[in-house]
C-alpha cells in the first residue's frame, strides 16, 4: 500500500483510506453498521474493507441503530474501537438514547474507569436529491450533550484525516460526513489540516469572517471569491469540530475582521449558529463593526428534493447577509 | 452457523422449581445444587435481605436519596450471581444492589448512587460489574457488545444482563436478544419478573403467557422458571452461563418472583394492588423455603442460622456507621471526567466554580 500522501481520492475514498489504514494499523479497531460489509456501503465509504479485514472486524449488523451504538459501548468496554456507521442522519434517532445518556456520560458516570472510544459516521446534510429523512443535520442535538465530541470534515484531505484523528481520539465521536461532498476530489495532504480540536482558517481576509463546517465550507469558499469581486476580502474558517468549540481561531479572525456570518444548513431556531454567534458576541463585542449574520435553512421540515434548493444556504443568500454587514453605516433590515 | 428452531427452545409450561414453597423436594427432575452450595445461597440471602432492610432504613434518615428495595427477589439476585465466574461482567439495574453487594463490591461503594455523592461507587472493571442501568433495559445492548468483545479476543467470558419484567417492553431489549442470537454471543438475559413496573401489572406489559416464550423467536432458549427458588435459580442460570461459554449462544430466562416492598421508599404500593397478594407471595419467601429444605436436610441448625442472623447483622451495623459520615466531595470532579482532558471551555467553567467557592466572586 503506497502511502496516502498527495493521492488524489474523493471524499468517499479519503473516508474508505482512513477506514483501511487505522484497521491495518491497530488491531482494536472493528466497523460495522447496516450494509457496510459485502455491500461497502450505501455510500461506498467501507468498499472492499470487510474481503481485506475479514468478517471479524468488518461486518453487516441488523438494522437496529440503538442496538448498533449499545453493543459499540459494550465492545468498547472491553478494549475494541468500534467505528459504526448510521445509514443516514435522521437514522441515527433511534440511538439517540444509548448516544446521549450512556455513549456521552459513562466516562463521567464511572470516575474516569470506562473509556469509550466510539466513532460514530453519520452522512448529514442535503443538497443530492435524497426523499425526507435522508438530508437531516441533527448536529445541534449532540453538540448540546456534554460527554460527546461533534467534528465534521469539509474536504477529502481533511476527511482523511479528520477520521484517523476521531478513530484515534479516546473519547466518543460524532463523526459527520457531509454527503454531497462524497464525490469531490483532491488530492490528500500530508497531514491534518489543523489539530483534532481546532478548526482551520481555509481562506485569508480582512473584511468578514465566514464560519462555517461540512458541505457549506465549499460554499463559503464560492462566496469568497464572489465577494472579492465586488471587492469585500472574505476570511473562511472550517470548523471542523464543533464541539470542543475552538474559540480561539474564530474570536480571533472576527476580532481583526470585525464582522461575521455564520453559515449551516440546519434550521436556525436553536441551532449551532446561535452558539457561535453568542460566543462571538461575548468575546468580540468591541471588535464589532455590526451584529453577526446568519444563514441557515429554514425552520421546517427538510424539504422534498424539487425544493431543497431554496433551503439550503446559496452563495447569494450569503453575499446579502454580508451585505447587512453595516459596510456603509446604512442599516438595512432583512 | 445451525440454526436450532424447534420445542427445544419453549420454556416449560409449568415453572421449573426444584424446592417447593414448603420446602419439600418438587417432583421435578431437576439437579440439585451440592451441599454447600445450597448453604452458601441461604447465607448470601440472609445477608442480602438484611442489607436491603438496612437500605430503606438509611432513606428514613436521610443518609439515602432513594432506594429501591428488591426484597423478595433474593433467590433471583443471589441464585445469579453464585453461578457466574469471576471473571464474567454483571449488567445490573437499581434494583439489584443485592446481587452486586453478592459480588463482593463494598455496600457503601453499592449505595453511592443513591446516596447521590456520583453516578457509580464502584470501579467496574475490578469487580466486573457495569455501573447500574436507571434508563431500563439500555444495559442489554452493553452485555451483547462486551460478551461478543470478549469473544473475538478469544476469552470465555459471559454477560449476565439483569431485567425486569417492565424492561421487556423496550426496544432494546427486542434489539439486544436479536443481536445476541444472530452473532451468538455469550449472554445470559435473567428477566426478574416481580409482576409491576412501579405500578403497571405485567397484564399491562405483555399479552403472551410467558416472557420465556419470546425466546423461540429470536432463535434462543427461553427458560421458566420459579424466581423464589434459589436453588432452582442456580442450576438455572449454571446451564444457561455453561451453554454460552461453551459457544451455544444465548438464553432467555424468566425467574416468576414478587416486589415485597413498594417501588422504592418514595412510592405507594397500596395505589395499585392489595394486601392480599403481598400476603400470598410472602408465604412463598424464598429464604423461608430453602431454610426449611435445609433444616429438613440437616444441613443447617438453629445454631447456625443465629451465627449467620449474627454476621449480616455485624455487617449491617458496618454499614449504618459507614453511611452516617458524610462522603467528601470535591467540586472540581464535576468537570474531571467529561472528556479525557478537560476541554479549554471545562477549565474555564471550573476556574469560574473555585473562583465562586473561594469567595472570589463576590
Amino acid at each position: 500500500m503506497t502511502a496516502v500522501a498527495e493521492q488524489e481520492l474523493t471524499m468517499a475514498g479519503a473516508l474508505n483510506r482512513a477506514l483501511a489504514d487505522e484497521l491495518r494499523e491497530d488491531g482494536r479497531v472493528v466497523v460495522y453498521g447496516e450494509d457496510v460489509g459485502t455491500l461497502g456501503g450505501v455510500f461506498r465509504v467501507t468498499d472492499g474493507l470487510a474481503a481485506e479485514f475479514g468478517e471479524q472486524r468488518v461486518f453487516d449488523s441488523p438494522l437496529a441503530e440503538a442496538g448498533i451504538v449499545g453493543t459499540a459501548i459494550g465492545m468498547a468496554m472491553h478494549g475494541l474501537r468500534p467505528v459504526v456507521e448510521m445509514q443516514f442522519d435522521a437514522f441515527a434517532y433511534p440511538a439517540f438514547e444509548q448516544i446521549t445518556s450512556h455513549l456521552a456520560k459513562l466516562h463521567n458516570r464511572s470516575r474516569g474507569r470506562i473509556n469509550l472510544p466510539v466513532v460514530i459516521r453519520m452522512p448529514f446534510g442535503g443538497g443530492i436529491g435524497g426523499v425526507e429523512h435522508h438530508c437531516d443535520s441533527s448536529e445541534a442535538y449532540w453538540v448540546h450533550t456534554p460527554g460527546l465530541r461533534v467534528v465534521a470534515p469539509s474536504s477529502a484531505s481533511d476527511a482523511y484525516w479528520l477520521l484517523r484523528q476521531a478513530i484515534a481520539c479516546d473519547d466518543p465521536v460524532v463523526f459527520f460526513e457531509p454527503k454531497r461532498r462524497y464525490w469531490s476530489k483532491e488530492p490528500i495532504a500530508e497531514q491534518p489540516a489543523a489539530d483534532f480540536d481546532r478548526a482551520a482558517i481555509r481562506r485569508g481576509g480582512t473584511d468578514v469572517t465566514l464560519i462555517g463546517y461540512g458541505a457549506m465550507v465549499q460554499t463559503l469558499l464560492e462566496t469568497a471569491d464572489a465577494a472579492a469581486s465586488d471587492g469585500v476580502s472574505a476570511e473562511v474558517i472550517d470548523l471542523r469540530t464543533l464541539s470542543p468549540f475552538d474559540d480561539e481561531t474564530v474570536a480571533g479572525s472576527v476580532r481583526r475582521t470585525g464582522r461575521a456570518v455564520v453559515v449551516h444548513e440546519a434550521s436556525g431556531f436553536a441551532g449551532f449558529g446561535a452558539e457561535v454567534v453568542a460566543r462571538l458576541t461575548e468575546q468580540c463585542f468591541h471588535q464589532l463593526h455590526a451584529p453577526i449574520g446568519r444563514v441557515t435553512g429554514f425552520d421546517i421540515p427538510y424539504p422534498p428534493p424539487m425544493l431543497e434548493a431554496h433551503h439550503l444556504p446559496s452563495v447569494d443568500r450569503i453575499l446579502d447577509a454580508i451585505d447587512r454587514l453595516q459596510f456603509d453605516d446604512t442599516v438595512v433590515l432583512p | 452457523m445451525t440454526v436450532t428452531h424447534h420445542a427445544a427452545l419453549l420454556p416449560t409450561r409449568e415453572p421449573r422449581r426444584l424446592i417447593e414453597p414448603d420446602g419439600q423436594r418438587s417432583g421435578q427432575s431437576e439437579t440439585m445444587p451440592d451441599d454447600a452450595t445450597l448453604r452458601e445461597l441461604y447465607r448470601r440471602m440472609v445477608i442480602g435481605r438484611r442489607f436491603d432492610s438496612q437500605a430503606t432504613a438509611l432513606t428514613k434518615q436521610g443518609r439515602l436519596a432513594v432506594y429501591p428495595s428488591a426484597r423478595g427477589q433474593e433467590a433471583c439476585q443471589i441464585g445469579a450471581v453464585t453461578a457466574m465466574a469471576e471473571r464474567d461482567w454483571l449488567f445490573p439495574t437499581y434494583r439489584d444492589s443485592m446481587a452486586m453487594a453478592s459480588r463482593d463490591i463494598n455496600p457503601v461503594e453499592v449505595l453511592t448512587l443513591l446516596r447521590g455523592d456520583w453516578h457509580c461507587g464502584y470501579d467496574p472493571y475490578l469487580h466486573r460489574t457495569a455501573p447500574q442501568c436507571t434508563p431500563l433495559a439500555t444495559n442489554t445492548l452493553h452485555g451483547v457488545g462486551l460478551a461478543h468483545a470478549a469473544r473475538l479476543a478469544g476469552e470465555d467470558t459471559v454477560s449476565v444482563v439483569l431485567l425486569g419484567d417492565g424492561a421487556t417492553s423496550e426496544g432494546d431489549t427486542h434489539e439486544a436478544l436479536n443481536i445476541a442470537s444472530v452473532w451468538q454471543a455469550p449472554v445470559v438475559f435473567f428477566v426478574q419478573n416481580n409482576g409491576y413496573a412501579i405500578s403497571v401489572p405485567l397484564a399491562k406489559q405483555s399479552h403472551a403467557e410467558y416472557l420465556a416464550d419470546r425466546g423461540i423467536g429470536y432463535g434462543m432458549p427461553g427458560v421458566l422458571i420459579d424466581g423464589n427458588d434459589a436453588a432452582m435459580v442456580h442450576t438455572a442460570m449454571t446451564e444457561a452461563i455453561d451453554r454460552a461459554r461453551s459457544g451455544g449462544g444465548p438464553t432467555l430466562i424468566e425467574a416468576l418472583t414478587y416486589r415485597i416492598e413498594a417501588h422504592t421508599n418514595a412510592d405507594d404500593a397500596s395505589r395499585y394492588r392489595s394486601d392480599s397478594e403481598v400476603t400470598e407471595w410472602l408465604a412463598r419467601d424464598p429464604i423461608d423455603r430453602l431454610q426449611k429444605y435445609l433444616q429438613a436436610q440437616g444441613l443447617l441448625d438453629d445454631t447456625a442460622i443465629a451465627e449467620l442472623a449474627d454476621e449480616a447483622e455485624q455487617r449491617a451495623g458496618r454499614l449504618r456507621s459507614a453511611m452516617n459520615s458524610d462522603p467528601v466531595l470535591d467540586p472540581a470532579e464535576l468537570f474531571a471526567h467529561v472528556y479525557q482532558q478537560p476541554t479549554r471551555s471545562l477549565r474555564r467553567q471550573a476556574e469560574t466554580l473555585a473562583d465562586e467557592l473561594a469567595g472570589g466572586a463576590e
